[in-house]
């Protein structure tokens, strides 16, 4: 399987009171095309500062992360805003969304930032809508919407550009459970159907269930790395 | 493109914030337009009235000649050259005389000045042909201020003493033959004017003057002792006074400027704060910092260009009615010492609308981007929580 993320010995200290304080300590991982992992550990353990260093949001104090062929630490503000535009989805539990723009502007805004013509970008975005089943709800405003279709809006702006590498921290935490079932399930046929990459980050026993590969974090270290050939359901 | 895009959904997504900061900025733009237009319209029909009236393409003046020192119209005077007196010939110049008087009307005594100017004369539009009288003496003109000063009607008799060039005192009594109506109080308060050969028969010059006063056909040459005073030269102490007004007028509406632009200030600064996991979101769907603060900052420019569409709606319809029934001026404003009509037609000038255009545009640029700057030192992930204090 094609590696997409090489971290080696990575590290992340915070700055906190006078000295410092140790984030991620030392973590090695790789990540195949294709995974559907999750980050999975107690509140504090580094989930999101992990997701947040390969979404290239943050830089690792020490180490090496390279995603998709590029070195985190040594891309410029353009390079990096370049990456998670073409390559990276991000999902939010907070979902996110652009309060002023409907469902469907709130899609096409991450092909807006490319220059694609407005023929294809609608196609892109009404294909988008499909998959996450709201095709229907295109046209209405953010605050109209439950917490699970917002969630989905927000599973389809992050792959209506087809990235190689979805980010999703906690993406289920304010959601209900049969809204938690509808968008893994989503995300699960879409990991299958266009082969992009899922990372998580999540505390929720549900998504376990989802996930094919569980790597368990402490204080910043990785303390389990779990793979499962069949999915638990 | 795209930034004004997303600026206007958002500012339209604010809602009445939006309108009141609109509709205030839209009321600075009208209201300088307004404010100028006047100032122009006042300048051009001023200096139209002064130059038709007074200056003419400038004037030949004695070289002792002060208009402002009383005392020097005594000695201010000559026989003219003969340079001078072939363009007189020519008609390119008007010969002026002026002399002190005192009148006396009602039996009250007034200071007056006499101007003498030949009835034939094309190149003023005081309308001195009604000098041209046989029947009477010393027939005279005078301006509307002056007769209502005066009491005075067409017809009326006025008794006036004067010195001589010895110094003798001599009396007449002269006969209002018209009353003119110009905007130009410097040829009406306290000026009576006088057939020039009846005035340097009185004043015992024969063949003199003070001033010259040209038409275009007037080209200056060699003249000493007498001075050339161009017509820019005469004109300044009006354009002097207008940008005087000019200045006190932006003082008005610079105010109202400056609070418009403060509750835009205010708006940006609030939505960056209220708005940072927006501006998070933005990043991480791969926006540069730069990108996000150019969104920002558009969002401001766009108040301004609503403003300005919002200042069109209203403003056009208002200004092209202020500028057709023109702006009463109070009859105090006539002692202002120059010219000012009793209507002033404002006059909108393409630079005028373009430059209150690009100054608003200007300036909200400029008071959206220094707050949007602060975006450039975010943390995204700090942005995307919208923890930042
Ligand atoms: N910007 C920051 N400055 C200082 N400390 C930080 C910062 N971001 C994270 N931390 C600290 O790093 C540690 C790991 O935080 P992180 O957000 O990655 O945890 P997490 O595993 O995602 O937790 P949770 O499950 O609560 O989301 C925490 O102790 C946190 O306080
Ligand atoms: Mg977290």
């Amino acid at each position: 399987m094609e590696t997409i993320i090489h971290i080696d010995k990575l590290i992340k200290r915070f700055p906190a009171g006078n000295g410092f304080f140790t984030a991620l300590n030392n973590v090695s991982l790789q990540f195949g095309k294709g995974e559907f992992t999750g980050l999975v550990g107690p509140s504090g353990s580094g989930k999101t500062t992990l997701l947040n260093i390969i979404g290239s949001l943050d830089a690792p104090t020490e180490g090496e992360v390279t995603v998709l062929g590029q070195s985190i630490a040594h891309l410029t503000h353009k390079e990096s805003a370049q990456l998670r535009n073409q390559s990276l989805g991000f999902i939010f539990q907070t979902y996110n969304l652009f309060p002023v723009y409907t469902v469907f502007e709130n899609v096409e805004f991450a092909l807006l930032l490319r220059r694609m013509p407005a023929v294809e970008r609608r196609k892109a975005v009404l294909e988008a809508l499909e998959w996450v089943g709201l095709s229907d709800k295109a046209h209405s405003k953010p605050a109209q919407l439950s917490g699970g279709e917002s969630q989905r809006v927000a599973i389809a702006r992050a792959m209506v550009k087809k990235p190689a590498l979805v980010l999703a921290d906690e993406p289920t935490a304010n959601l209900d459970s049969k809204n938690s079932h509808n968008i893994l399930q989503t995300m699960q046929r879409l990991n299958e159907e266009l082969q992009t990459t899922f990372l998580f980050a999540t505390h929720d026993e549900k998504v376990m269930n989802y996930l094919r590969r569980i790597i368990s974090l402490e204080d910043g270290r990785v303390v389990k790395d779990e793979r499962f050939v069949h999915t638990k359901i | 493109m795209l930034a004004f895009k997303l600026a206007f959904k958002n500012i339209m997504g604010a809602g009445l914030r939006t309108f009141l900061n609109i509709a205030v900025l839209s009321f600075a733009f009208v209201i300088i337009i307004w404010h100028n237009g006047v100032i122009d319209g006042w300048n051009q029909q001023a200096r139209k009235d002064t130059t038709e009236w007074e200056i003419g393409q400038g004037q030949v003046w004695h070289p002792d000649f002060d208009p402002l020192d009383f005392l020097s119209y005594q000695d201010a005077h000559a026989p003219l050259s003969e340079a001078l007196q072939s363009e007189v010939a020519t008609g390119s110049l008007t010969p002026i005389l002026i002399a002190q008087a005192s009148a006396f009307p009602q039996g009250r005594m007034q200071g007056v000045v006499l101007r003498g100017i030949d009835p034939q004369q094309k190149i003023l539009k005081i309308p001195a042909h009604l000098l041209e009288r046989e029947d009477i003496k010393t027939p005279a003109l005078i301006g509307k201020r002056m007769a209502q000063s005066l009491k005075l009607e067409e017809g009326d008799p006025l008794l006036l003493r004067w010195r001589d060039k010895n110094g003798a005192f001599d009396a007449v009594e002269i006969t209002i033959v018209g009353v003119f109506d110009a905007n130009v109080p410097t040829i009406d308060g306290g000026q009576i004017w006088l057939p020039l050969q009846r005035l340097q028969d009185m004043t015992g010059l024969p063949g003199e003057a003070t001033l010259l006063v040209a038409d275009e056909s007037f080209t200056p040459s060699e003249l000493s002792p007498w001075v050339f005073r161009s017509q820019g030269y005469l004109l300044s102490d009006l354009n002097a006074i207008i940008q005087s007004k000019k200045g006190s007028g932006a003082v008005l509406y610079g105010l109202m400027l400056i609070i418009a632009l403060l509750a835009i200030f205010d708006t940006q600064v609030l939505s960056i704060f209220r708005r940072q996991k927006e501006i998070g979101t933005y990043i991480a769907l791969g926006m540069t910092r730069r990108q996000v603060v150019g969104i920002f900052t558009v969002e401001g420019s766009t108040y301004s260009i609503l403003a300005v569409l919002l200042g069109a709606l209203y403003g056009t319809p208002l200004l092209f009615w202020l500028a057709k029934t023109g702006w009463a001026m109070p009859a105090a404003s006539t002692d202002m010492g120059i010219s000012i009509a009793d209507r002033i037609y404002p006059v909108y000038g393409a630079g005028l609308v373009f430059g209150t255009v690009a100054l608003m545009v200007i300036a909200a640029t400029m008071v959206s981007y220094l707050p949007a700057r602060k975006i450039a030192r975010l943390n995204p992930t700090d942005a995307i929580k919208g923890k930042i204090q």
